[in-house]
């Protein structure tokens, strides 16, 4: 009742100023009769015709129920306004609906017509609404209703509707699982719906309504994996969580040959072979074949998935990083699993509930693939703010990193660790170092020294805690270690832990033969003081005294019969029982004989070492990130991750219809419809899938790239499109922004108003594309590739190149364009040239002004054009020098570098019969007659574009040779610098802006 | 996947719930109690417990458990993402995440908590949406509400839960276009007894603070991308463009929000701006103790370092400290045993220290390993990434080097970018 006074409390400030007519109930908890009153009174607010006292009481009773408290019997004051107009009354009763509709079911009827009608609603988020409320007022009796609006919803226009009915489905299912195979029909046909709004949501109802229906997952296997990336983060966990078990079930493992390929890299060969030892007279070869199977080889399929699923290690959510890392752990090639080591180190810097299961589930994988997080070991050390949990966890994954390089460091660490005023930390960590020096051979007598420091620790429990694992070590090398035990056998005076007196008890029981004066010394203290110990003692008390018995009976007979006789009448059973048994077998007896012949070899039987072990070893056959896993027992709904089959099933069942979608060779395509947000910038900068680092596809995709980007586009993605009006709208405003911005670029053009040259901008990514583009080997039939890296390299650029553009709107950041290293190279004269040519007016003859106006472009944004390699010693590159060309106001001036690096002068250089798209001319530069070895010279040629990205392709002839080259301008090259007065920028700037 | 939420505050009154499907009673709760009393210590209460008939997974957020109740298997980090996230929300709707704050907002907060999960499955979660459903409560409005009735519920439905940018709301419009970027960045570090840095590592996040109408779509790009080793994008960012490109690309959420948090890859090359000299000494057999920290700067590079604060967790046989600081004040709480110092400003002309007596307990034996201790401190407009030996050469702008706008149709913005840096470091005197 103690919550009583604070609700009137909060009552009083959520209902707010309005509330003063009303007042508050002197009473509001406690006596009955009062609180009856209340709800009168609420009652009374809910009965009126104005909407604001409606408001009034729906907020009170919300309040009430946020409170945990009983607002049942308003429940037909309530009801009655589920058609209220307002809707924040509305939204209230909904609340109060959905959480008393269940102990009310008659009453709740009543309100099941509005629903119906709402389902009917023209607006898609009334009838969404609807659905949803209808769906959670759990009222057995409207089962075939809800059946009903949700087969219905499932195929309304709207996605989101088709969202709320994925939602729907589980809360049928939990409601009536009779309705299972209808629920299956409606999640088959949703999940063939290709919006990201729906996928997250549906696998949602899949996982709980038919996890088991796998088959339902392969026609729309890629499609998930091509829309995972936008799919909303709640949706990819989920997402890729199914994922992981459908790829269990339907691949072959990629670590099964992996032995097997580091031993036979010709590897692909195999198979063949294999295929023709089926012939009589190679039975060797069969034999050999057998065991290798056929060889390995990926799943495009597989590979799509591992590469899909790898941006989202760069999520801003914790909890898709896990569901990737757990992916990759579960399914990826050994080689590839490493990536995921650094994502999850950063989660370490999240809350400490998240860092509490991130390490947990590095623990599990720490000891199954310890080089994937060895170079992140310092991230493990520990804080002294960190929570005890965590330090543990931290402590669990530095011990299963340690290996015979890194040990020094992690002792290192462990030393400053075992100061800590943490007790329970200290002691975790001296079993840490216990199992170091199990598992490293070579620390193992450090620790063991290291230990023994320890326990002339002033801190018992440290002291108790080093016994305990010094027990575990010295039964690995009793025999050296008499000494130690002599040691500990002196503590068992002072140190009152239980655990660790009993420790060395057994230690020196089982090893009284290296102690043998002491031994028996020890048993007389215990026998004196066994009445006063534990029982765990107790029981150590009576195992040396056996153990002695049977070594050294002369000097222990009697003591042993004193304990014996006290256990007798101890008051815990166990060890009454212990000394019983004991007795009997020791002792020898007339009848009894057989086994106390046989006791020395009882007692003192070599005992295996134990073996420390991390508590995480095995758990991995949970589905890491799992709340199974991190409980380390199988929790409720948890659905077993398959073993890799034997056998892949047929990877046909994932084929779509869709021609195009079928194999990898159309890979470029599935990725553009991947992102139909973003694909439009994709499109613009072609192939940007260097991040997959995936060889196959990346030939592939160069060369599919230009056909693909610009007309490919607007088809696929039509697909996607639905009645979504906004979508739409989001989509086109990017692709019309581009093409806007082209726009405006060829309007000032057509001013020609030449100012001076924009020199740099961007020499560092020229220069760099070139270099890098000079690196990648090119033959003269390649010649579509040989201009596609430079161009779609030149993405970068064009950044900064439409900076004009930008400029005019941010004054702000004028000098950033130009990156201070390039302002050296443009000598101020060259300004006052270009200045004076502007103020000169347009035409400029380039014929004086060339050589000034080239020098300080020489090594900026040049593009290959012939690599010297293709080339047979001649290296083509060009610039675009964003002038107009002098001959033709339509052409685009382009600077040709010419230089010889063969050993023969190379005569003739002219342009040859150029194969042009409709509208593109070429001006050609004239014929340059001789170039001798080492010189290179510079020519001018003009084109005309045309305004558009096409490639002007032509042929390059020397007298002996003839080379295909093109040239593509990027769309930030299709300019002339513009001169206005600061006014008439103004001006410009203000007609920008639009307000 | 989640069943129920319960609001805990500290002296374990459960003062909200929510059920999103059949009601589960609280009493589930006191195995969430015994968790908690075992653990002794708020901290380490274990995020998921496990009890008959559910599982409990909560998070820890300014004074207040979330404990949320699920009934089947679900990664757990999926609830704890939410349960953040839900913080979050609180926070950004209240300006605190306070267990005075929700009471007084209850009904807001339930019908926030109504829209972020339908049966137990996350809906709405971004800012901007939920916004649009739900008003932000102001004094203005409050006002206003109770004069006219109205509510804090938008009457119009909100259209970017059905558009492909989930993130950013509709028609937003401002007078004044403004963006705000805060790039700060922390560093990291263990410190041994000698001084040497055992471990260091910068991160960092962009903050950013977008007042910009219609759908602007921005892009960001750094000087040295190739410093950033590690990062992670608010979903908004094209993750290709970044991939290619090196630039941050998006159309932003309306508001605050994180852009993009990172780590920057340094070799443990990181300079620390401030050194401590200490000499923490108890004698052995008498009852008192001697404490002498001393605060400095290294190379600070010209920026004074601010907000400097010390704190000590004491050993448990410290009765109580006797000190005189020479700057700023300190405190000791004889309860938790720790030590607070504030200094403020470090001015390399009079060093700052705090030097006195320490009194312990009588009889017990000294404590054998001396306190680590925790300096924060900040220095503004200086990224530390720049001053680590990373490759920034000799540009003195920060990381942020250019912003650029591309242009819708009608929009026009101009960009104010502030750059704050603000470095912590975690020292441990050992």
């Amino acid at each position: 009742m103690s919550a009583a006074p604070a609700y009137s409390e909060d009552k009083g400030g959520s209902a707010g100023p309005g509330e003063a007519e009303y007042g508050h109930d002197p009473a509001s908890g406690g006596i009955f009769s009062s609180d009856y009153k209340r709800h009168d009174d609420l009652k009374e607010m809910l009965d009126t015709n104005k909407d604001s006292l409606k408001l009034e009481a729906m907020k009170r009773i919300v309040a009430m129920i946020a409170r945990g408290k009983n607002a049942s019997d308003l429940f037909p004051a309530v009801v009655k306004n589920v058609a209220c107009k307002n809707i924040e009354v509305k939204k209230l009763v909904y609340v109060y609906l959905v959480r008393y509709a269940e102990e009310q079911q008659d009453l709740a009827l009543l309100s099941i017509s509005t629903f119906q009608r709402g389902l009917k609603d023209p607006n898609q988020l009334i009838r969404a609404s609807a659905l949803r409320v209808l769906s959670s007022i759990r009222v057995p009796i409207i089962v075939p209703i809800m059946m009903l609006a949700i087969k219905e919803a499932a195929s309304d226009m709207s996605p989101y509707v088709r969202k709320t009915a994925a939602h729907a489905i589980p809360k049928l299912y939990s409601l009536d699982s009779d309705q299972k195979d209808q629920l299956i029909e409606v999640i088959e046909k949703l999940l063939a719906d290709k919006t990201t709004l729906v996928a997250g949501s549906v696998v949602m109802a899949f996982e709980e309504v038919c996890p088991e229906r796998i088959d339902l997952i392969h026609k729309n296997y890629r499609k998930l994996c091509n829309l995972l990336i936008d799919v909303e983060e709640w949706g990819q966990v989920v997402i890729i969580s199914m994922l992981t078990r459908y790829a269990r079930t339907q691949f072959l493992s990629p670590t099964q040959n992996e032995s097997l390929l580091e031993e036979n890299p010709e590897k692909a060969f195999y198979g063949s072979e294999e295929d023709e030892a089926k012939g009589p007279g190679s039975e060797e070869a069969a034999a050999a074949a057998l065991p290798t199977r056929k060889p390995y080889v990926m799943d495009p399929d597989h590979r799509l998935l591992l590469r899909n699923t790898k941006p989202l290690l760069q999520s801003r959510s914790a909890a898709v990083v896990m569901a990737v890392a757990q992916l990759y752990f579960h399914l990826a090639p050994k080689a590839e699993v490493g990536v995921i080591a650094k994502a999850l180190v950063r989660l370490l810097r999240s809350h400490s509930e998240v860092q509490y299961v991130v390490l947990q589930n590095v623990a599990t994988m720490s000891i199954k693939r310890r080089g994937m997080f060895e170079p992140y070991l310092k991230s493990f050390y520990i804080r002294s703010t960190d929570p005890t949990q965590i330090k543990i966890l931290k402590l669990e994954v530095l011990t299963n990193l340690a290996n015979e390089t890194n040990i020094p460091t992690v002792l290192r660490e462990f030393q400053t660790y075992i100061r800590s005023m943490d007790k329970d930390f200290v002691a975790a960590t001296i079993q840490a170092i216990g199992r170091c020096a199990t598992n490293i051979g070579r620390v193992r007598d450090t620790c063991l020294n290291g230990l023994v420091q320890l326990l002339s620790n002033r801190d018992e429990l440290v002291v108790a805690e080093s016994v305990v694992v010094i027990k575990k070590l010295l039964q690995m090398q009793p025999a050296q270690h008499g000494e130690i035990i002599k040691h500990l056998a002196k503590l068992t005076d002072n140190i009152q832990v239980p655990m660790a007196r009993a420790s060395i008890l057994w230690l020196i029981g089982e090893y009284c033969e290296h102690v043998p004066r002491i031994a028996p010394d020890v048993l007389r203290k215990m026998a004196k003081s066994f009445t006063a110990e534990e029982d765990i003692v107790k029981l150590q008390v009576i195992n040396l005294a056996a153990k002695l018995y049977l070594t050294n009976s002369k000097q222990t007979k009697l003591l042993t019969q004193y304990v014996l006789s006290l256990a007798k009448y101890d008051q815990n059973y166990d060890i009454r029982d212990r000394a019983r048994f004991t007795r009997q077998l020791i002792v020898p007896s007339e009848q009894g004989g057989a086994l106390s012949r046989h006791a020395k070899k009882l007692f003192l039987a070599p005992k295996p070492a134990p073996v420390l072990e991390s508590s995480f070893k095995d758990r991995d056959h949970f589905q890491l990130g799992s709340l199974s896993h991190l409980l380390n027992a199988k929790a409720t709904g948890y659905q077993e991750l398959p073993d890799w089959p034997e056998e892949a099933p047929d990877p046909s069942v994932r084929n779509v219809e869709v021609p195009e979608w079928t194999k990898c060779s159309n890979r470029e395509k599935r990725k553009e419809k991947e992102k139909p947000f973003y694909s439009d910038s994709e499109g613009e900068s072609g192939p940007t899938e260097s991040a997959d680092s995936d060889p196959e596809s990346e030939s592939e995709s160069d060369s599919k790239s230009s056909s693909e980007s610009g007309s490919g586009e607007s088809s696929s993605e039509s697909d996607n499109e639905d009645q979504d009006e906004d979508e739409e709208k989001g989509r086109s405003s990017e692709s019309e922004q581009s093409e806007e911005e082209g726009e405006k670029k060829k309007m000032k053009k057509r001013k020609k108003v030449p100012e001076g040259q924009r020199e740099g901008s961007s020499s560092d990514e020229g220069s760099d594309s070139s270099s890098s583009s000079s690196e990648s080997e090119m033959t003269s039939d390649t010649e579509e590739e040989q201009v596609e890296p430079a161009s779609w390299r030149k993405k970068t650029p064009p950044s900064g190149k439409s900076a004009p553009a930008a400029k005019e709107i941010s004054l702000l950041d004028l000098e950033d364009f130009t990156p201070p290293s390039v302002q050296p190279l443009s000598p101020p004269t060259v300004v006052s040239t270009s200045l004076a040519a502007d103020l000169e007016g347009l035409t400029l003859t380039d014929s004086p002004l060339v050589p000034s106006l080239l020098s300080p472009v020489s090594g900026a944004g040049r593009q290959e054009l012939l690599h010297r390699v293709a080339g047979e010693g001649l290296a083509v590159d060009y610039t675009f020098s964003r002038q107009p060309f002098s001959g033709d106001p339509h052409m685009v001036s382009v600077h040709i570098h010419f230089s010889n690096s063969s050993d023969t002068p190379i005569k003739g250089l002219h342009v040859g019969t150029p194969k042009l798209p409709a509208g593109i001319s070429i001006q050609e530069f004239p014929e340059i007659e001789s170039l001798s070895p080492g010189e290179s010279t510079t020519a001018i040629m003009g084109i005309n574009f045309c305004d558009s990205t096409q490639a002007a392709n032509f042929q390059l002839c020397t007298q002996t040779r003839q080379f295909y080259v093109s040239i593509q301008p990027p769309v930030g090259e299709l300019m002339a610098p513009v001169f206005m007065s600061e006014n008439e920028f103004k001006k410009e700037q203000g007609l920008q802006g639009g307000r | 996947m989640i069943h129920s939420l319960f609001l805990i505050n500290c002296s374990g009154d459960i003062f909200l719930e929510k059920h999103w499907k059949s009601v589960v009673s609280q009493s589930v709760c006191d195995y969430f109690f015994e968790a908690q009393e075992k653990a002794a210590d708020v901290e380490n209460v274990p995020p998921v417990i496990s009890t008959p008939h559910h599982y409990l997974i909560s998070i820890y957020r300014d004074k207040l458990f979330f404990v949320s109740v699920i009934q089947t298997e679900v990664p757990p980090l999926f609830v704890i993402e939410f349960l953040h996230r839900v913080a979050d929300t609180f926070q950004d709707y209240f300006g605190e995440c306070s267990e005075a704050a929700i009471k007084d907002n209850v009904v807001i907060v339930y019908e926030l908590l109504e829209e972020m999960l339908d049966n137990g499955f996350p809906l709405a979660t971004e800012s901007n949406i939920l916004k649009e459903l739900i008003k932000p409560p102001t004094i203005l409005r409050s006002v206003v509400n109770s004069i006219t009735g109205s509510s804090n519920v938008g009457d119009t439905l909100p259209t970017g839960q059905l558009s492909n940018i989930p993130w950013r709301r509709a028609g937003v419009k401002y007078t004044n276009n403004e963006a705000y970027f805060d790039v700060v960045e922390e560093i990291d570090a263990i410190i041994d007894k000698s001084g040497s840095t055992v471990f260091a590592e910068i991160q960092g996040v962009i903050d950013a603070c977008i007042k910009l109408s219609g759908m602007p779509d921005l892009s960001l790009s750094f000087m040295n991308p190739r410093l950033l080793d590690d990062v992670s994008f608010h979903p908004c960012i094209r993750f290709k463009r970044w991939e290619s490109e090196r630039v941050l690309s998006f159309i932003p959420p309306d508001g605050n929000f994180r852009l993009i948090s990172y780590r920057v890859s340094s070799q443990n090359l990181v300079a620390i701006p401030v050194y401590v000299k200490h000499s923490i000494s108890f004698k052995e057999n008498s009852s008192c103790g001697r404490f002498d920290v001393t605060i400095g700067p290294k190379q600070n590079m010209g920026k004074t370092i601010e907000g400097v604060t010390v704190t000590v967790h004491m050993p448990k046989v410290v009765l109580n400290m006797n000190l005189t600081p020479t700057q700023g004040s300190y405190t000791f709480d004889p309860v938790t045993k720790v030590l607070t110092w504030d200094v403020g400003k470090i001015t390399p002309q009079k060093l700052p220290s705090l030097k006195g007596l320490v009194n312990l307990q009588s009889g017990a034996p000294k404590p054998e390993e001396n306190p680590s201790l925790n300096i924060q401190f900040k220095i503004q407009q200086l990224a530390i990434s720049d001053t680590s030996g990373a490759p920034l050469s000799s540009l003195a702008a920060v990381d942020l080097c250019h912003s650029r706008f591309c242009r819708e149709a009608e929009e026009h913005a101009s960009l104010f970018s502030s750059l704050v840096s603000y470095p912590s470091l975690h020292r441990e005197g050992r």
